[in-house]
Formats: structure tokens, C-alpha cells, sequence
């Protein structure tokens, strides 16, 4: 009996989170939905940042001023700054990473290598004519902050996790999400600050 | 001597396709449709699904000359610019591909699974391609006129829109990242502000299309798919409710605007 007992407590539980996790609308649009290579059912499990982000107004930088500021504080707080306090690679496997826009679509192999992506949506070095405009130029990028730790720091964090510093920024979380892992990112830090880089030429 | 022409700049186009640095395919892609604004390739697709139409076929050996794609049995002009819809038959909204299947299964016998689980291009799927083809041909400069009044309707427009807005993956993106602003490009390819009328037009009225780069026609259910594939979501199912809802909010977004279908992309 209390053996039964325990069961029917665990099923409520079970019960009562599910509904706290999905809402009607989750639910129908999960179900619209099929896991197919790499590219798995838990990638609609959305966190705190693309749930709120999956609302317009926030979207558009308006609407709970403090969830956003609790959203961009927890992502800060995932940042990792790299393990041996080294910054820079070399600028042109950066070059490389920001020309690739491969990787983790159902069609790709879990042993792809995923692609920066950069040039999708900024401009970088003015020779690539071929770059989106969904995110800033980042021609010159070095050439006009400077390499100052702050600038460095910075520049590390954005890359890192984007939503630190803007809760609904267009950016991938790139180090969060191991899109790219440290030593790539290094390489990108180069092209963007190296001054031997032709970015900042 | 025309087809000779036409038969080498779509070999030259495919090859510009594969160039990383195709620096005014824009341009030449504009320059390519006015050339050949006589003879889009979808022409054969749709040949094809004009014969499919009329051709008994199927365990009960009948044409789909009966079926209803929502302005009455057998009407093909306008039916396009118009859908999805609701249909009272099904007690469902639906668009072009999903009431084909219906037609398949109710007048000709056809099992809607085999053609949900069939692949883009293979199977019985591939003769709803054609017959999207033949169909969409017929609302040609139409004006885009998607009802959103049914509840049922209603309920697929809301979903639409938060499917559109709907967040996820390992790159946060939702179809909103790349098609929420205005004037926005990923490399080279302008992207439509889908959120605006005259986006939404742009996306809807030129969708299905004869898609220069990989050489073959793609539907609407083609076109979302490859979208989510590249957001790097699971794959929608075909003809699933998020695919219809995600019509909806477009085709209702875009009403007043031109269908100019099949459309010739990139």
C-alpha cells in the first residue's frame, strides 16, 4: 500500500512538471518535429535566454528590463576565459573559421567541423565581398579599439557568448555551445585584433 | 535555337552557384529570369502535373479532376493565391500539398503515410511536386488572398507566428534572425522581412519555385524545410501543423500582394 502510494506521488510529480515544462503551444509544435541525424529532438528545449528572446517584443531590446538583466548576467557568468590566459592564434586559420559556415545541421556528421560563420553576417576583411549584414563591419576592427586588456576581454566574451552583452543579440553562443572550441577561437580573436592582421590594415 | 540558349546559361548558372565568391549573383540571377521570363524550367514540372491531374490512377483508378482545393470540385484557377485554408471535410486548415494528399487518399486511394514518410522528389511525393507545379501556374498574377477567419484558422496564424518567433538549437536562431529586419542579407542572398506586408509577399508570392542551384523545383513544404535545416532544428514533418501554420502567417501577412508562381530563385 505505501509501495502504491509512493508510486502515485512519483506519477503526479511527473505529471505536474511536464505541464510546468511544456506549454500547449510547445507541445504542438515539438509534435510537428522529427529528430533526423545530429540534429535531435532537445534542440527544441529552449533555456531562459531563447525563451525570452522567442518573444517579438523582447526581441525588438523592450519589454521585463529585469528578466533581460538577469538573462545577460547568467549568460556573463558562463563565460570561461581561456585556460592558459592566452588570447591569440594565428589570423589566418581565423580567416578560414570565419569564411565556414558549416556544421550541425541534420545533413552534417557529428564529426563535421563547424564553421564560425562570421562572414553569414558581418562584414571582416574588405576582400571577402561575399558577407552578410545582420551583424556590425567588423573591418578595422583592431585598428580602431586597440588591443587594451578591456578590449581583448571583451571581444573574448562576445565571441564566447554573445548574450552577456546584448540578452537577444542575433550572435550564436559561439564558446557556450562549443560551436567553436578554444584554440579557434583564438584564431578568430587574431583576425579580428592581430595588427599583422589584414583586418586592421 | 532558343532551347540551346537557355540549356547553357542554366549550365552556367549552376556553375556560378558553386562559386564561394559570387560577387553579383543577384544581379545576374535578375538578369537570368528577364531572359528566360518566357520559359521558367518549372514548365516541365508542371506539364507533368497536368498529366498527373488528369490520369486515373491509384487503387481506385480515378483522376484528381473532382478535387477541391477549396473553390470547388475540379477549379484550379486562383485556388493557390488562397491557400491555406480551412476545409470543412477534413476539419482542417490545410495548404496545396497536404489537400493534394487528401485528394490522393479520397479519390484515388493513396495511403497519405507512404507520401508523409517519402523523401523530396521520391515516391508518390513526387507527382504532389508536380501537381503543386501545375496548380500554382494557374493563380499567376493573382492577388495573395489567404483567409483568416475560420477559428481553426485563426488558431494556425497564432501558431505561425510563434513558430516563427520560436527560438532554439545550438545557434538560437529562429526565423525570425534572418527574416525580421528589413534589408538584411546573408552573404550575398537578400533575405525578405517576412514581419512586413511587402516582405511576406516576397517570400509567398515567388515560393514554389525552379531553384537554379540545386536544379529541380522545390514546393513550399521544401522551401520551410531546408529553412529549419539550416537553423539547425530537428526536421518539421511533412504537411505538420507547424509547416501549414507557418504558411498561414505568411500567406496572411502577404495578402494583397501578387503571386508570381512557380518563381525562379537562386
Amino acid at each position: 500500500m505505501k509501495k502504491l502510494h509512493l508510486l502515485v506521488s512519483a506519477a503526479l510529480v511527473v505529471v505536474a512538471t511536464s505541464a510546468v515544462a511544456q506549454s500547449k503551444f510547445e507541445k504542438d509544435h515539438a509534435a510537428s518535429f522529427n529528430a533526423k541525424g545530429i540534429a535531435g529532438m532537445d534542440r527544441l528545449d529552449r533555456d531562459d535566454t531563447q525563451k525570452f528572446c522567442s518573444d517579438p517584443v523582447a526581441l525588438g531590446g523592450k519589454g521585463d528590463a529585469k528578466k533581460r538583466e538577469a538573462i545577460e548576467k547568467a549568460n556573463m557568468a558562463t563565460i570561461k576565459l581561456p585556460s592558459d590566459g592566452k588570447y591569440f592564434g594565428d589570423w589566418k586559420e581565423g580567416e578560414k573559421i570565419a569564411q565556414s559556415g558549416r556544421g550541425a545541421t541534420w545533413t552534417d556528421k557529428a564529426d563535421t567541423v563547424i564553421g564560425g560563420g562570421c562572414y553569414n553576417c558581418h562584414q571582416i576583411n574588405k576582400k571577402e565581398i561575399s558577407h552578410g549584414n545582420i551583424g556590425p563591419s567588423l573591418w578595422n576592427y583592431g585598428k580602431i579599439r586597440g588591443n587594451s586588456v578591456d578590449v581583448v576581454q571583451y571581444t573574448w566574451g562576445k565571441i564566447y557568448n554573445a548574450k552577456a552583452y546584448n540578452a537577444c543579440s542575433n550572435m550564436p553562443r559561439i564558446g557556450h555551445f562549443k560551436l567553436l572550441n578554444e584554440d579557434q577561437m583564438r584564431h578568430v580573436m587574431a583576425l579580428l585584433l592581430d595588427p599583422e592582421s589584414p583586418v586592421n590594415k | 535555337m532558343k532551347t540551346i540558349m537557355k540549356s547553357a546559361l542554366l549550365v552556367s548558372l549552376s556553375a556560378m552557384a558553386g562559386l564561394a565568391l559570387a560577387q553579383s549573383a543577384t544581379d545576374d540571377i535578375a538578369k537570368y529570369r528577364e531572359m528566360i521570363a518566357d520559359g521558367n524550367p518549372s514548365e516541365l514540372y508542371e506539364a507533368a502535373g497536368e498529366d498527373i491531374w488528369q490520369k486515373p490512377m491509384g487503387p481506385k483508378n480515378a483522376t484528381l479532376q473532382k478535387c477541391d482545393l477549396g473553390k470547388g470540385p475540379g477549379v484550379v484557377k486562383g485556388a493557390a493565391a488562397e491557400l491555406p485554408r480551412y476545409f470543412k471535410d477534413t476539419n482542417k486548415v490545410q495548404d496545396l500539398e497536404s489537400r493534394i494528399i487528401t485528394c490522393m487518399e479520397k479519390l484515388q486511394g493513396y495511403d497519405p503515410k507512404e507520401i508523409i514518410s517519402a523523401g523530396f522528389e521520391k515516391g508518390k511525393r513526387k507527382d504532389v511536386e508536380a501537381v503543386v507545379a501545375y496548380v500554382v501556374t494557374h493563380s499567376k498574377g493573382m492577388k495573395i488572398n489567404v483567409p483568416n477567419k475560420h477559428p481553426k484558422e485563426k488558431e494556425m496564424f497564432a501558431m505561425g507566428e510563434k513558430a516563427f518567433y520560436f527560438q532554439g538549437g545550438p545557434m538560437d536562431f529562429s526565423c525570425a534572425s534572418c527574416h525580421g529586419e528589413d534589408g538584411k542579407r546573408i552573404r550575398l542572398q537578400d533575405l525578405p522581412n517576412i514581419t512586413t506586408q511587402k516582405g511576406a509577399a516576397l517570400g509567398f508570392g515567388y515560393w514554389p519555385a525552379y531553384r537554379v542551384s540545386s536544379g529541380n523545383f522545390w514546393t513550399m513544404q521544401r522551401r520551410l524545410n531546408d529553412c529549419y535545416r539550416q537553423q539547425r532544428f530537428p526536421e518539421p514533418i511533412y504537411i505538420s501543423d507547424v509547416t501549414i501554420a507557418l504558411s498561414v502567417y505568411m500567406g496572411v501577412k502577404a495578402n494583397g500582394g501578387e503571386m508570381n508562381t512557380p518563381g525562379l530563385k537562386r
